[in-house]
């Protein structure tokens, strides 16, 4: 059978995509991400809607993770509180019993003993570490750089040694109480903290070399996600997630707390808001972490680790339970009525390693708050979303996502 | 300019009266007039970041519900606490500020989800924390701490596990015990779980 050949006509390009305009452009995907994904780092869920590979349309949905705990806070002691606030940020669960304590104590008027101040320095700046070390490991996975993740879990690891020693758990510390903290640090701790700073500095260059000027990181970051400072400002972000986009705020440096103003660290600024940056700020800012926990150790100051004026806020050492009618009375009442907290509105925020960890409390006196409202960061940080990730494609999600570095702890709260 | 006092906050706007507060400028603001108030501050006092606005139930008092705005000066580093007033006790309601402070949009939603306060103008105001059908405001004083049973969001769930309600999150936990009673009654007891399956409590029996 002969073959024949037909002959058709081949339009130029430009003629034919534009024959083919309704058919290409009209149809958009509506893609769900979420609420049990890896890329969004815990129960986050992104409904979007996408034009071939580009976002067009992103809107977050929360409350997966959401507990209650400002309902919760209104029904017991202060001091019954602190393990909520290890649920938070469940990757910083002492900088969280830092923050909330220090609100409390600000509602109380109360100061803190210098040994007290410094232990906690030590708390939050730990805790700065391993969630950055964390945020740092798991950014890079989602840029596809596993290696990094091994590195700086290893050192999270070493870390939360450390913490199992200074609290007796690993994970949910609960570590501070009303006026003071749980227990003094134990014999040679800060000894094995600083042989932690030693190890960690040069994990730190390693990370450096695998990420900082990686050709496939860089593309995948550098001018993704960009969030201009007018934006970052007016969506109420705070942390390393503000300060990358060139933004000089930080509460530790602005509004001092614990006695940062002692020590000498600098804060990273950002130019650019971009994924990339925003990487940056956490690496450096590990660094000076570490700077600050040498400092505190290097003058960590003798004393008390509670404040011991404070009769009807901090229960007395068990020892004197024991064996004074009067400490076993004042035991007894702070156990069962709660620290003795006097009437008034406070608003204290901390710098924790998400951002700004806030704690509004409405006492009406007593030993329970009237009303507690937590602002967590995460969730500050997170509602730019749906103006951020339109226009990115769907791959960026994945790294401005992992940028962001967020908990839905604190976010669904 | 920022300020830590509350002086040069009165010189500016007559109709702000201070507020009781253990820490910062703390200010008593009119509904009619927080959109005015939270444009100028942004504008003319450089109060550029919102960090949170929240609401307060003062359950048997009227005014009940009182919003709250905490404003901080990125430059000059001072906070300032705003509370409005809702004069509606049972349908309360106050404007939004989503439109001056974008960070308000997620914020106004929650305290309307938990707090049941409705923002005036709010471009998509919304259940953001519980689910769009959930029927209660569970901050509100006079909602339990055990929670209440809800019908299951889910048509097609419910009609698979013949369960119609969910049941109120904490009931029976430790919690939620009576403090009236004999102690054998106010002792934390099991969680009663007898909705989920196709069983009845034995007092149904």
């Amino acid at each position: 059978m002969a073959t024949t050949n037909k002959e058709i006509t081949i339009n130029d390009v430009a003629t034919r995509s534009e024959e083919l305009e309704g058919e290409l452009q009209g149809e958009t995907m509506a893609l769900n991400v979420g609420p049990s994904h890896p890329t969004t780092h815990g129960v986050l869920r992104l409904m979007m809607e996408l034009d071939g590979d580009v976002v067009k349309k992103c809107e977050p949905v929360l409350g997966y993770l959401h507990r209650g705990d400002e309902k919760i806070a209104e029904s017991m002691t202060y001091n019954q509180f602190v393990p909520y606030t290890d649920r938070l940020d469940y990757l910083a669960p002492l900088a969280n019993n830092v923050a909330y304590a220090m609100a409390v104590e600000k509602l109380a008027n109360l100061q803190v003993p210098e040994r007290c101040e410094a232990i906690r320095v030590l708390c939050c700046e730990l805790a700065r570490v391993s969630s950055h070390l964390l945020g740092i490991g798991v950014y890079g996975m989602d840029a596809g750089a596993w290696t990094v993740f091994m590195y700086t879990f290893t050192e999270r690891e070493k870390l939360y040694t450390l913490f199992e020693e200074l609290t007796g758990a690993r994970f949910t510390t609960s570590y501070t109480r009303i006026g003071g903290v749980a227990r003094d640090i134990p014999d040679g701790w800060l000894g094995r903290v600083m042989e932690f700073c030693k190890g960690v500095l040069p994990v730190l260059d390693q990370v450096d070399k695998l990420l900082t000027r990686n050709r496939i990181f860089m593309d995948r970051t550098v001018g993704v996600g960009t969030i201009s400072k007018e934006d970052a400002l007016a969506y109420g972000i705070t942390g390393p997630n503000l300060r990358a986009c060139g933004v000089d705020l930080d509460l530790r440096k602005d509004k001092p707390y614990l006695g940062y103003e002692k020590y000498d660290f600098e804060v990273p600024i950002g130019q650019n808001g971009d994924c990339y940056d925003r990487y940056l700020m956490r690496a450096e800012e590990v660094r000076q972490s570490v700077g600050i926990i040498r400092q505190v150790i290097g003058s960590f100051p003798e004393g008390s680790y509670y404040a011991e004026d404070a009769k009807k806020i901090f229960a007395p050492q068990k020892s004197k339970v024991l064996s004074s009618m009067e400490e076993l009375i004042q035991n007894f009442m702070i156990v069962t009525e709660g620290p003795q907290i006097p009437a008034g509105e406070v608003y204290f925020e901390a710098e924790n390693p998400k951002g700004a960890l806030g704690f509004f409390i409405v006492s009406k006196g007593g030993g329970v708050p009237y009303r507690m409202k937590i602002r967590g960061p995460s969730f500050c940080n997170l509602s730019i979303l749906d103006k951020l990730i339109p226009g990115h494609y769907l791959t960026d999600v994945t790294v401005i996502l992992g940028s962001l570095d967020f908990v839905m702890g604190e976010c669904d709260r | 300019m920022a300020t830590s006092e509350f002086a040069p906050l009165k010189e500016r706007f007559d109709f702000l009266t201070e507020r009781p507060s253990s820490d910062y400028v703390a200010v008593n603001c009119p509904a009619d007039k927080l959109v005015e108030l939270a444009t100028a501050l942004r504008d003319e006092m450089a109060y550029d970041l919102l960090i949170d606005v929240t609401g307060i139930d003062w359950d048997a008092a009227s005014p009940r519900f009182t919003g709250v705005y905490h404003l901080f000066s990125s430059s000059e580093h001072e906070y300032l606490r705003i509370a409005v007033d809702c004069a509606d006790d049972i349908h309360p309601s106050l404007p939004s500020i989503a439109a001056i402070f974008p960070a308000a949009n997620w914020h106004e939603r929650e305290t309307f989800d938990l707090m049941g306060i409705h923002y005036e103008g709010h471009p998509n105001l919304k259940r953001i924390l519980m689910w769009d059908a959930y029927p209660y405001h569970p901050l509100r004083k006079d909602f339990p701490l055990a929670g209440i049973e809800t019908e299951l969001p889910a048509a097609d769930v419910a009609e698979a596990t013949k369960a119609k309600v969910l049941a109120a999150p904490m009931m029976g936990g430790p919690f939620v015990s009576s403090s009236n009673g004999p102690m054998s009654q106010t002792e934390p007891s099991a969680r009663d779980e007898s909705w989920t399956e196709l069983k009845f409590k034995p007092s149904e029996k």
